[in-house]
């Protein structure tokens, strides 16, 4: 393990890397040397002083997904990926020693956060949100501890739960997305470096909304971020993730898995707002964000609802999706989807009804502009048990410009007679006479797209909490930025 | 809270001015030397036949693309328009009733009421009005005109019926206090009691420092509605103009006189 030999030539690389708009921090990262193979799932499993279960588990993933081909079923075109040109572990080198509080952050990393807009000081006093601020792989501060374990409310790094809670990330990790999923989320279960850990005691109702904001900082160092969520027996939590990512030429690999589970009467609602760097008006850079995010409703009437508002990355994979195994569970996907430019998003969701009266909603909206496109991809499963189930689809597409694309790709299996299963679909424009009603009223094209858009997408950014709807209606204007004339 | 886009020297200037206008719209010459002038306060009625050109001449006011100016000019104000955009032209005081409302789907009318005002008051140098403040002078407004607080909330124009998106178009001039208001057959679709709150939403709005411009078929909204002067337009050319009994000429004869079939 020639590990952190380099170091040093590497952050000065780093700090030297060109770049335009975007800012790094500078921050000794104490990087893995480049490259993917058996010794590197070693090092991040020391470096995080895993127990040996992880270990094996992380090495029977990375044997795994050497075998595993790319999907290729997914509409959107890269150059094949060079897993061996990536770093796979850094860490600010600070952490080594372990902050206890906001006060032994290095100042520098609470300066980024302030420029992402994210004081976590602020946030503490001011909105009541707990951010476990993830920040190249390692989460650096964990706010209001205090007043979620008065409840029993565990929100911690992933890291920290492998200590606290053993037991419970042994008992749950890798049981909705197996490290056999898809070569994304194979690679994510080798080589994760951090994420949430939640877990919501029985007839717990968790007093505040959680956030996380990730964000990549280091060049050429992929995000693996890994989130896992329990709602107990009728407890109920909200959960957001927010990230914005600095300027990059180089693509950037970001493969995350999230996996819910909600137990008898719980409910879980899980939103996103995912703005990461899409790349330049040619298409030059951006992020890959293949990420696997699915929920199982377990338990009888318990309820998982995803909300996505995908505005950034050069390429979004993605399909929030959830098993409806317990009986009259209910799974919702509420979906914002925008892409200019040269951006490529193929999301959607997968609905598996498998227990009885079992329900569930899909509202997707996509925006398409510039020579982006975009597809809706989504499964709706009747298993033969799935008595009574019910699913309505909607699915509406707005394109701005001659040049973009939408595609609707909807795959429905139904093998109970007593199941209904709806499926709608529309695909508009903003017309010419829409754009000229508003700029007659005195409001400038660029603002009249926004509104046009944010009233196409209203349904679902009613879903978002109250406080980040504001934030999203904002990101829908600046995405659309030179979409016209 | 009164809003200030009301230009100070505008009793000093025509309003309007518009001299031997060509107007081509995908070629052909619609609009063949249109000459109008109309003054701080007045009230013209631009009357004519189907096909003579009356939309033409409102949207080319207020500049929407695809119509293209071949000869002549339009002076708002003292300022030639040519080459302005719409929402320039706007903020600069001038409002046009649509004949056919759009709809804006998911877009509440507040929420568009109130982008409208901020942008016109950002490009004054003004500050923008906070949510409290905008629905303060938004509902002054309906008090005034009689408009139930219900419509601000749902979305623009959508699933409004004939009447009540006219008078959703008379909504948006009250809060937007334009200097010149083109009203591009308001009338049309209209029964007696929806074209009644209409004319008295633009009576009200009558003022010194304000022209409005009424572009209509009929005459009967002129019998709500007073009008300084009638032009009759036809075949792309004011071919007459005179006072308010001229109106009531045309109700009795048609526009067989011009050329064209009474409608």
């Amino acid at each position: 393990m020639a590990a952190s030999t380099n170091t040093i030539e590497q952050v000065q690389e780093l700090a030297d890397d060109k770049y335009k708009y975007g800012f790094v921090t500078d921050i000794e990262s104490e990087t893995a040397p480049k490259g993917l193979n058996e010794d590197i799932v070693r090092f991040i499993s020391a470096k995080k002083n895993e127990p040996e279960w992880l270990l094996k588990w992380r090495l029977k993933a990375f044997k795994y997904w050497l075998t595993m081909p790319e999907p290729k079923w997914s509409k959107v075109t890269h150059d094949p990926i060079d897993y061996q040109d990536a770093y796979y572990y850094s860490a600010p080198k600070s952490m080594s020693d372990g902050p206890k509080s906001l006060d032994e952050v290095d100042p520098e990393l609470i300066a980024t956060y302030e420029k992402l807009g994210i004081p976590l000081k602020e946030q503490e006093m001011l909105s009541g949100v707990a951010v476990d601020a993830v920040f190249d792989s390692v989460s650096v501060a964990t706010t209001f501890k205090a007043k979620l374990e008065e409840v029993g409310v565990i929100f911690c790094p992933m890291s920290e739960a492998l200590e606290k809670c053993p037991d419970l990330v042994k008992k749950y990790l890798g049981t909705v997305v197996p490290y056999t999923d898809n070569k994304h989320a194979t690679l994510n279960s080798a080589v994760f470096t951090d994420g949430s850990f939640v877990y919501i005691p029985p007839g717990v109702r968790c007093p505040m909304e959680l956030s996380t904001y990730f964000r990549i900082n280091a060049a050429n160092t992929g995000q693996f971020e890994r989130t896992l969520i329990i709602a107990d027996k009728d407890s109920y939590v909200s959960y957001l993730e927010g990230c914005t990512a600095p300027m990059r030429d180089e693509h950037q690999l970001h493969a995350a898995v999230v996996e819910l589970i909600a137990l008898d009467d719980a409910e879980i609602k899980y939103s996103t707002i995912q703005n990461w760097y899409p790349g330049d008006e040619n298409g030059r850079g951006g992020i890959f964000n293949f990420v696997t995010k699915r929920g199982i409703c377990k338990g009888r009437n318990s309820k998982i609802s995803w909300t996505q508002v995908e505005t950034g990355a050069a390429i979004t994979w993605k399909y929030p999706s959830c098993i409806l195994q317990g009986d009259n569970s209910v799974g919702e996907f509420y979906s914002i989807a925008i892409t200019n430019n040269y951006q490529q998003a193929d999301t959607g969701t997968k609905m598996i009804h498998l227990g009885k009266n079992t329900k569930s909603k899909i509202i997707s909206k996509g925006i398409s502009a510039g020579h982006a496109n975009q597809t809706y991809r989504g499964l709706v499963r009747m298993s033969a048990k799935a008595e009574n189930a019910r699913n309505f689809t909607q699915c509406d597409s707005l394109l701005i410009g001659d040049q973009c694309g939408a595609h609707t790709v909807p795959y429905i299996e139904s093998k109970n007679k007593t199941a209904i299963v709806e499926h709608e679909a529309t695909t508009s424009t903003i017309s010419e006479d829409q754009l000229f009603y508003l700029r007659q009223r005195g409001i400038p094209p660029e603002a009249a797209v926004a509104l046009v858009v944010n009233g196409f997408c209203r349904e679902v950014l009613q879903q978002l909490p109250m406080e980040f709807a504001v934030e999203a209606q904002k990101l829908v204007g600046i995405s659309l930025e030179g979409s016209v004339g | 809270m009164e809003i200030k886009t009301l230009n100070k020297k505008a009793k000093e200037k025509v309003m309007l001015e518009i001299k031997n206008l060509h107007v081509s719209v995908d070629g052909n010459e619609i609009l063949k030397g249109i000459d109008l002038s109309v003054q701080p306060g007045e009230i013209h009625a631009i009357m004519g036949p189907n096909g003579s050109g009356k939309s033409t001449l409102s949207h080319v006011i207020a500049g929407r693309d695809g119509y293209e100016i071949t000869g002549g000019r339009i002076v708002f104000q003292g300022e030639d328009l040519s080459g302005m955009e719409p929402e320039e032209r706007a903020a600069k005081g001038i409002f046009l009733a649509f004949q056919y409302p759009v709809e804006i789907p998911g877009v509440a009318n507040t929420t568009f009421m109130k982008e409208a005002l901020n942008a016109i008051r950002r490009y004054h140098g003004e500050d923008e009005l906070d949510a409290m403040q905008f629905v303060k002078i938004m509902r002054q407004k309906t008090k005034e005109l009689g408009i139930s607080d219900d419509m601000l909330k749902r979305a623009v124009n959508v699933g409004f019926s004939g009447g009540e998106k006219k008078r959703n178009e008379i909504l948006q001039m009250a809060i937007l206090n334009p200097t010149l208001a083109v009203l591009d057959e308001t009338d049309s679709g209209l029964d007696i009691d929806a074209l009644k709150i209409v004319a008295e939403g633009v009576n009200k709005m009558r003022s010194p420092e304000r022209s409005i411009l009424l572009i209509t078929h009929y005459q009967r909204l002129l019998d709500y509605i007073v009008p300084d002067k009638v032009h009759v337009l036809a075949h792309g050319r004011i071919q007459r103009t005179g006072g308010k009994e001229l109106a009531l000429e045309l109700e009795e004869k048609g526009y067989a006189e011009f050329g064209e079939a009474a409608a």
